[in-house]
């Protein structure tokens, strides 16, 4: 690698960084993006100009070819289908990884040592391979797994096998054993063996680990898959020795542990317990205590009534808003709400959608100004000054037990206080329990009223009201 | 047959409200009554016969025929002699009762076996407010009080600078800050007087502040919080301190509108002669607890006196002086009590003894006196409950912050290794890995500052550039010594990590040119 190359990488890697760091206000965010782009073009111009052999027809054409599907699904993608997207988008990644690991393997083989090329083939280097394929295998299967859940292929229930801890465990151990012998070893039929053998056990494991973690679960699996493709492609970085991609993969590799992170604490679950999967299903955790009071319906009419009586109107969305399309029809009603002189806000919980921030774009999509979308730590001491909320599609996000009862399976989780407000509505298909399958007492209070039906079609039916 | 549900004309005098409006019958009607009210029942209230007759309901004159049909009686005041020997036995009667204070009543209403519901003795529940008529017709009252004292006032009460020279606001002092209490600081803020509000309830002191009056506190720890959220006798040395506050204020205040009651007792004495004269000449006082024998020495109740230059008003029920709202209250508390009543909406009712809110009201049953109710189900459960110890939660283990023994230990681990790996490694392999643990730590400061908002373009930036992967196959596709197979696999590498690069670069600038400020 000649220092000019090395520079181009720098120049890169500086340019990703500030791609991220644009991200942090909405107003450089654009600006962090052009800046990512900048940075990917160098990278891929001087890796180009860097190459011995040549093949630009094949490189072209590969190129060309990936750009004009990037760019069909990238055009046509809506807004909820966002978490579809990235999801798809990780397995691209890992399989990326895995493939250039197993060339990376291929290159050492005899047939190409003849050829005359150097490769070395240290037990380092073969540390390097290992890791890359099986991170890449575990994020490429993980993903379409994940992407399948999003899409509605696969159930969205967690998929529950006896003895899955010992499983995953055995997965593990085995690929270990399998990394001490592949080791020190050369290219041959064994090591070849055992390559294949762990990336066959890794895709199942992708598979598995993803297929036990329950739907709503689902922004953390896809923030840590977002993080290990990051890890896939550092992992791809130690093997060919380039700092560029070492350096990238760290960025997207903390990026997505983060998120993760942030994830993991607005439920209130360690990031364990939400791996190891299942949740939802052993909440049978009695409930002992009965909920006092009853269910009141609201009309439609009755509601626009209450709205226009409204100063200050609170609108909560979950991942049922995303399902029944309702952001156009939520963006409206927000838009004449502020005509007639109302305050409307809009309180995101950070797991509320499949994605996280998912509900900031959908409602940027339908052209609410991000200015009165505000967070959950924002937003929750307003509440007792507010006239009224509208819980579109929630459940989870905004139930009283979190906070009231210790032996709830949701205790502990930080939720939107919306039952503080003067009068809540919540807009709902029908009286289920949450994902958690926990009960919600909000939907018993005495401020709570419950608007049936889907929700797409009651708020144009309350646009409507409203003129 | 449905229910027939009839509303008498009051006939005490002074009773200017009544029990239906034409909107409260069209809200019976639709729990499947049939209404009848008799003719120029709401006439003080400004309802004519015949709004209630376009509103579905029959108007009788003759109050004899009217209580014949009853199977319900809806009225405001509690029932003349008179009126019970027309009421039918076994009918309904919703009216103001006093149960306490009338025992004569009670017997007679028995011995006629009308099953009577008393609209003050519907429980102080969350669930029963949409009915408490109590609290209704304070809040008219609390409003009431600062039009009466505005009428006796003879200055503005708003502060105004005006070419002949400035205005003063006027200062207004309410004591008792319940229903009637905020409506009134409510009333006398819109008018655009500086209002200050005193109560021994210590609870009481957010909601005033919310009204946008002062609260005036004591130097005194004691919190008046009775049951049900009404006040308690306080101590002397309280009542002291309490004396000599509005002593105080006296000597500023303009207007003093006094709500303070404590149930079952005679109103507490709090403006004592003596306050009355340290007022100003002109200033007023309105006396909500008149009927309770006043809150002011120089109260006399029904009547507006002069005393020491101050206008003293100790009219009694104010709620009257409000007929036409006052009404509206009333048939809505009743409303929502008939629909208590008639879950079922067919016009039949049910006076469930096993509702408690039902239970409370009702003080005739059947022939029975059924007043006093026992005491009620869910005020035990509370108490009960506060007396047991609190349920105990799993207890979750504490994170503690690491000690700095720990932290000193983690380290030393740390370093050892990063030695240890040094030890096996090659140069160029800890080259790589310097790039590698300081791109995490860059990664970890600047993520950290990722808005929230912007958490799904940053996944999808992240995609586009974790497509740098793209950087190895490209390496393998033009790299030497390349077969079939690495050359195929490169292929597909390259294709698939540009896919990456492209759609995460576009749909992030899609998403990111959505997002715009108002």
């Amino acid at each position: 690698m000649t220092p000019a190359i090395s520079m181009a990488y720098l120049f890169s890697a500086i340019m990703f960084i500030l791609a991220l760091s644009g991200l942090s206000k909405h107003e450089t965010a654009k600006r962090g993006n052009y800046y990512g782009m900048v940075g990917m073009a160098v990278a891929i111009i001087a890796t180009i100009l860097s190459v011995q052999e040549g093949n630009y027809g094949l490189i072209a054409i590969a190129m060309a070819v990936g750009a004009v599907i990037g760019i069909f699904f990238a055009a046509r993608v809506e807004m909820t289908q966002m978490p579809q997207l990235v999801a798809m988008l990780h397995s691209f990644v890992g399989l990326a990884a895995v493939i250039i690991g197993f060339n990376g393997y291929l290159q050492g083989a005899p047939s190409n040592e003849l050829m005359g090329a150097v490769i070395k083939h240290d037990p380092v280097h073969n540390v390097e391979l290992y890791l890359g394929i099986f991170i890449g295998a575990i994020t490429l299967t993980g993903s379409i797994v994940a992407f399948g859940k999003l899409n509605g292929m696969i159930s969205g229930k967690p998929m529950m096998i006896p003895g899955r801890h010992m499983l995953n465990l055995a997965i593990i151990i085995l690929s270990v054993v399998g990394l001490i012998i592949f080791t020190p070893a050369h290219y041959s039929t064994q090591s070849t063996i055992i390559l294949l053998v762990m990336t066959v056990l890794a895709l199942f494991l992708g598979v598995h680990l993803v297929a036990a973690i329950g739907g709503a679960d689902m922004p953390v699996v896809v923030s840590m898959l977002n993080s290990y493709s990051g890890w896939a492609a550092a992992a791809t970085g130690f093997m060919l020795s380039n700092d560029l991609l070492i350096t990238t993969g760290a960025l997207v590799g903390s990026s997505g542990a983060i998120l993760s992170y942030i994830m993991c604490k607005a439920m209130n679950r360690s990031f364990f317990s939400v791996i190891l999967g299942g949740f939802g299903g052993d909440s049978s955790v009695a409930d002992d205590s009965e909920i006092e009071g009853e269910v009141k319906p609201i009309e439609i009419d009755e509601t626009v009534e209450m709205l226009k009586d409204a100063d200050s109107v609170v609108i909560v969305p979950g991942y049922g808003m995303a399902v029944a399309t309702a952001q156009n029809a939520v963006a409206d009603l927000t838009s004449k709400l502020r005509k007639a002189g109302k305050e409307v806000r809009f309180a995101i919980h950070p797991v509320a959608g499949r994605l996280p921030g998912h509900m900031n774009v959908l409602l940027a999509e339908a052209n609410v100004p991000y200015d009165i979308v505000l967070e959950m730590d924002e937003i929750n001491d307003d509440f007792p000054e507010t006239d009224v909320v509208i819980v579109i599609g929630a459940n989870d996000i905004v139930n009283p037990d979190a906070l009231d009862k210790p032996n709830s399976p949701i205790a502990g989780m930080p939720v939107l206080e919306i039952w503080k407000a003067k009068q809540t509505i919540v807009m709902k298909r029908s009286m289920g329990s949450g994902y958690s399958g926990v009960e919600n007492p909000l939907f018993y209070k005495d401020n709570n009223r419950m608007l049936f039906g889907d929700a797409k079609d009651s708020v144009s039916k309350l646009v409507a009201g409203l003129d | 047959m449905p229910f027939q549900v009839v509303i008498p004309r009051e006939t005490v005098a002074g009773e200017t409200r009544v029990a239906a409006t034409p909107d409260s019958v069209k809200k019976l009607i639709k729990l499947g009554y049939t209404v009848a009210v008799q003719s120029n029942a709401g006439q003080h209230a400004n309802f004519a016969d015949e709004d209630y007759t376009s509103a579905g309901a029959e108007v009788i004159a003759d109050t004899a025929e009217l209580l014949a049909k009853a199977g319900i009686v809806l009225k405001v005041a509690t029932p003349t002699d008179a009126e019970i020997d027309l009421i039918p036995s076994g009918a309904i009667l919703i009216s103001y009762i006093w149960p306490a204070q009338n025992e004569a009543l009670l017997k007679k209403l028995a011995e006629r076996g009308i099953n009577t519901l008393g609209m003050e003795s519907i429980p102080r529940l969350s669930r029963a407010q949409k009915m408490d008529a109590l609290s209704s017709m304070s809040n008219i009252s609390g409003y009431r009080a600062v039009i009466e004292a505005a009428n006796h006032f003879g200055r503005f009460f708003t502060g105004q600078i005006t070419a002949a020279g400035k205005v003063p606001p006027a200062k207004v002092m309410i004591v008792g800050a319940g229903v009637a209490g905020l409506a009134a600081i409510g009333t006398a803020k819109g008018l655009g007087a500086i209002v200050r509000a005193f109560d021994t309830r210590l609870a009481a002191k957010e909601q005033v502040e919310s009204m946008g009056a002062e609260f005036l506190e004591l130097e005194f720890e004691e919190d008046g919080s009775g049951e049900g959220g009404y006040a308690k006798v306080m101590s002397d040395e309280f009542i002291k301190a309490e004396m000599e506050l509005f002593r105080q204020q006296a000597e500023e205040v303009d207007i003093i509108i006094t709500t303070a009651l404590i149930p079952g007792r005679p109103a507490p004495k709090l403006i004592l002669e003596e306050v009355v004269k340290t007022l100003k000449p002109g200033s007023v006082i309105v006396d909500l607890a008149a009927e309770q024998g006043g809150n002011c020495e120089c109260t006399v109740p029904g009547e507006v006196v002069t005393k020491h230059g101050v206008t003293i008003v100790g009219l009694t029920n104010l709620a009257t002086h409000a007929p036409a709202q006052a009404s509206q209250l009333y048939s809505q508390n009743l409303v929502h009590l008939l629909t208590d009543l008639t879950p079922e909406k067919d016009g039949e009712p049910f006076i469930n003894m096993d509702d408690e809110v039902l239970r409370g009201a009702t003080v005739v049953k059947d022939g029975e006196i059924t007043f006093p109710p026992p005491p009620l189900k869910s005020q035990q459960d509370a108490s009960a409950k506060k007396s047991a110890p609190a349920p105990e939660a799993p207890v979750k283990p504490e994170k503690k912050p690491m000690s700095g023994k720990a932290i000193a230990g983690f380290w030393a681990i740390a370093f050892a290794a990063m030695l240890g790996l040094g030890q096996v490694s090659s140069p160029e392999f800890v080259q790589h890995f310097v790039v590698f643990v300081l791109s995490i730590f860059i990664g970890w400061q600047v993520i950290w500052n990722v808005s929230h908002a912007l958490h799904t373009p940053l996944m999808a930036v992240t995609n586009a550039i974790s497509g740098i992967v793209i950087l190895g196959t490209l390496l393998q596709l033009g790299g030497v010594g390349g077969s079939g197979l690495i050359l195929a696999l490169a292929f597909i590498g390259t294709l698939v990590a540009m896919i990456n690069v492209v759609g995460g670069f576009y749909v992030t600038h899609r998403m990111l040119a959505m997002f715009r400020k108002d």
